[in-house]
């Protein structure tokens, strides 16, 4: 527990790891969204034209 | 080595490429961020001075590091893609933006949580790390709308380009900053003359969370770089014949 609190540091020091943790998950999810629907937008385009 | 650099370029030959490092950067990425984080936050000595508010370092300083790692890669992809008109350059250089942004963010946010209790002030407009670094930001925010207030892509790699050419200098000012103007933020810590002036039990820590942010950094570039490079080639034959063929992406 007295590590956790980091000398009354804690709030700052976990907010910063915290943040960070939630900036570089945050950036992997925007990463693997805008991947699925690019690739789903072009294989709907790509197939709707197949049909044709 | 003219031949391989044309190759590598290529969008399909990348594509596939990419995807098959990106993990590969990834894991050992993971793997020194958790041994970083352990060891900056248990392993690590307090600091004398600042106590254990100095465990910011662990993430502050990856995180300055790659706000401006990132615009560099961004500066100089454009760079080539203006003289050598290489379209994968423009791909990396808009996927670096939104993750150099991200970066420089987190820097300026942890930044401001470390000065609280140690400068007493959350922020000093006076200081110009703090002041160069939110600039680099507004760069970041500026190229982002800069690409994206132009249709045409061709169009919008040429001016976006030109943009962060120009920002490089505001880069320079950033890493040079403290050793050239009075500061509040501290002066150089590992890139001092006679090597770093920290003990190796906060040293490592600090060297092994760099390197891992690095790693996921160029494995979250990767990725980034591949859905540009589907976008823009959307209506390629090998982009129509990969979505067709059974395997996939």
């Amino acid at each position: 527990m007295e590590n956790l609190a980091m000398g009354n540091y804690g709030v700052y020091v976990w907010s910063c790891f915290g943040l960070t943790l939630a900036v570089v998950l945050f950036s992997d999810w925007r990463a693997r969204l805008r991947q699925r629907r690019v690739y789903r937008d072009i294989e709907v385009r790509i197939k709707a034209l197949e049909e044709r | 080595m003219w031949k391989l650099f044309h190759q590598l370029a290529s969008p399909p030959h990348f594509y596939r490429l990419a995807a098959v490092i990106s993990p590969w950067l990834a894991v050992p990425g993971i793997a020194l961020i958790a041994y970083g984080v352990y060891a900056g936050l248990f392993l690590a000595p307090m600091d004398y001075q600042q106590g254990d508010a100095f465990r910011i370092i662990y993430v502050h300083v990856p995180s300055a590091y790659l706000s401006m790692m990132a615009y560099m890669i961004m500066a100089i992809s454009g760079g080539i893609g203006l003289i050598w008109r290489i379209k994968l350059s423009h791909a990396v250089a808009a996927a670096a933006a939104p993750l150099g942004a991200a970066f420089t963010f987190l820097a300026l946010v942890t930044g401001s949580i470390w000065g609280r209790p140690m400068w007493g002030t959350w922020w000093e407009w006076g200081d110009p790390r703090l002041t160069s670094e939110l600039i680099l930001l507004f760069l970041y925010f500026g190229y982002m709308a800069l690409r994206g207030a132009i249709d045409d892509t061709a169009k919008a790699d040429k001016a976006s380009a030109v943009l962060a050419l120009v920002g490089v200098v505001n880069v320079v000012i950033v890493h040079f900053s403290v050793e050239w103007w009075s500061s509040l933020h501290q002066g150089q810590t590992l890139m001092k003359k006679g090597g770093p002036a920290m003990d190796p039990a906060m040293l490592y820590p600090l060297l092994a969370m760099i390197l891992g942010f690095t790693f996921l950094f160029g494995s979250l570039l990767l990725r980034r770089v591949r859905t540009e490079v589907l976008f823009r080639e959307r209506r390629t034959k090998w982009v129509r014949e990969m979505i067709l063929s059974p395997e996939g992406s």
